[in-house]
């Protein structure tokens, strides 16, 4: 169970204080299964950053577990049980997808075993054991791979930033099978997801309006569904495949 | 039969990968002497004859075949030049693996000065790999300046991989090559600093023949307080093409000079030089922490992909 309690975080643009995170507190229990969304710059990469650890908040408590660990490194959170999917998967140079998924299992693996994870994510595993992790793979290929490190990970709350993004629709049903795979043995965990997508919205237990670094809206699928379908944060593929623009 | 000592041991294997004396043509030098050397029926090993080093013949049409000429000094004090040329015959496709290994525990500077000569015939491949070790806590430097001259016959290609990750106080390596038609150069470096440490590069590579081709890339990284120059330059003579590439990653007080040349005498030639120099991405930092990576290890996972 992961507390967030009165969350702020101001940043300093042009000798202007900016608030990003204006007062945000909820829980994400155990066992469930939470979607954020809202609109566009509302703040919901800079909450995940700031669960990762990557910001630290300028003020409230974080708590993991009954645990504070607002002042906690990125190092230990991971190690605490935080996994993180970055909306922009980072690119290096020479490190192989194969170590990556390594790295992140925190053992010694073997190629067979990574690449169950890359299965898991719809990509032909032994296409992508060897590649190297940078610019010569496609965006949706970086996406899949960001989220095989999370599931190689194995975490107690595991933060996904629009995993959806970049992934053709033809392979969506897969990533939603992912997740629907992990709600199903999230016994002890929880997950969150950062979407805008309906159907990704439509295996959450939870939901959560995130705008203007606040909290606008929170509720169980069941209440919270009717009044978002059809708004910019529940995109349904329809409008995405015949291009329309989304509606702010 | 070869008898040596565990530092030789040590430094053989870091240098040439080598547990046993290797299969194939070899010489294997050690505190300034040959301590093995063997030919093949297709690869001839000669002692120059004022001693100041060897003669690699390799008969035209040698397929698949290796040459090993590590050398190895655990002597501290030790200063030595010495001169390998290589004829490699036409068509002949051959691997060539030196290298040298440096322990130095002594007060005195050791070094290695090696002048590699390849006189690529025609059609000829050759795969060239070099790496160079250092090891010791000795106060005395250990110093490799090595000097490779390259010439190519038409439609030759050698590919040359140079790898200096550990231990050499001081370096500075020219590399010089002249290509005729059709011969195709490619050389994949890669350094790493740290310490006191320097270390020079510098190629100059003529394309003189109508479709010839260099690809000369540099990875490195300095780190503490070391410092690098890479300076390559290619000249096109003719209707060739060439590109240089200088990746670096910096680290605490590192220094490094990146200088591109290029010189196109000719309308034909097409010639391409990269530089890029920086810290490590921060973002790649952060994202292996959050896989539970200290930064140090994040570090390190990071530098040992860079230099793979
Ligand atoms: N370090 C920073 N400095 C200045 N502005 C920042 C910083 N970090 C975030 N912001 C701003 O905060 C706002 C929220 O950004 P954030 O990335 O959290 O939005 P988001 O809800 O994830 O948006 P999207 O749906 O586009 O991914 C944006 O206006 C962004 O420009
Ligand atoms: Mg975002």
């Amino acid at each position: 169970m992961l507390e967030l309690q009165d969350i702020y975080f101001n940043v300093k643009a042009d000798d202007a204080k900016k608030e990003i995170i204006n007062g945000i507190s909820l829980t994400i229990p155990d066992d469930k299964l939470v979607v954020i969304t809202g609109p566009n710059g509302g703040g919901k990469s800079t909450l995940a950053r700031l669960i990762a650890g990557i910001e630290k908040p300028t003020s409230g408590r974080i708590i993991l577990h009954g645990e504070d660990i607002t002042e906690m490194s990125i190092t230990d959170r991971a190690k605490k049980g935080i996994g993180f999917a970055f909306q922009q998967p980072v690119k290096f140079k020479g490190i192989q997808v194969f170590d990556l998924i390594r790295l992140a299992s925190g053992k010694r693996i073997s190629v067979s075993e990574a690449c169950t994870y890359l299965s898991a994510v719809g990509l032909c595993a032994r296409d992508y054991i060897n590649r190297e992790v940078n610019g010569s793979l496609s965006g949706g290929e970086l996406k899949r791979i960001e989220i095989a490190t999370v599931l190689a990970k194995g975490s107690v709350l595991s933060v996904f930033d629009e995993p959806e993004a970049g992934i053709d629709l033809w392979s969506f049903q897969n990533l939603i099978e992912v997740f629907e795979s992990m709600r199903k043995n999230i016994k002890g965990s929880s997950i969150l997801i950062i979407s805008h997508q309906e159907r990704i919205l439509n295996i959450a237990d939870e939901i959560i309006v995130l705008k203007d670094g606040k909290l606008t809206a929170q509720g169980s699928k069941e209440e919270m569904m009717p009044q978002l379908t059809g708004t910019s944060s529940a995109v349904r593929e329809c409008s995405m495949l015949s291009g329309a623009k989304e509606v702010r | 039969m070869i008898q040596i000592d565990e530092i030789q041991k040590r430094l053989l294997k870091e240098v040439a990968d080598l547990h046993q004396v290797p299969e194939g043509a070899y010489n294997i030098r050690s505190n300034g002497k040959a301590i093995g050397r063997a030919s093949t029926a297709n690869i001839d090993i000669i002692p120059k004859e004022n001693g100041s080093g060897i003669d690699i013949r390799i008969k035209p049409g040698t397929k698949n075949e290796s040459v090993h000429i590590p050398v190895v000094m655990s002597q501290s004090g030790l200063k030595e030049l010495v001169y390998n040329d290589f004829y490699i015959g036409e068509g002949a496709d051959v691997v060539i693996v030196a290298g040298c290994g440096i322990d130095n525990c002594g007060p005195e500077d050791s070094e290695h000065d090696g002048i590699h000569r390849f006189y690529v015939g025609r059609g000829a491949n050759v795969k060239y790999v070099e790496k160079h070790y250092g090891s010791g806590h000795g106060t005395g430097k250990r110093i490799l300046n090595p000097g490779t001259e390259v010439y190519m016959e038409e439609d030759s290609s050698m590919e040359m991989e140079m790898v200096q990750i550990k231990g050499v106080d001081d370096t500075n390596r020219t590399t010089k090559a002249e290509l005729a038609n059709g011969a195709r150069l490619v050389v994949r470096e890669r350094l790493m600093t740290h310490g006191e440490q320097t270390a020079i590069s510098t190629y100059l590579v003529d394309l003189n023949g109508d479709g010839s081709s260099a690809d000369v890339v540099s990875r490195s990284v300095a780190r503490d307080t070391s410092y690098q120059k890479f300076d390559a330059k290619l000249v096109g003579n003719a209707a060739c093409s060439g590109h240089t590439e200088c990746d670096s990653i910096i680290m605490d007080k590192g220094r490094i000079l990146a200088v591109p040349g290029l010189e196109a005498n000719s309308v034909d030639a097409a010639l391409v030089h990269e530089a890029a120099i920086g810290k490590i991405a921060g973002d790649q930092i952060i994202k292996l922490m959050t896989l539970g990576l200290t930064e140090a290890e994040a570090e390190e996972q990071i530098i040992n992909g860079f230099l793979k």
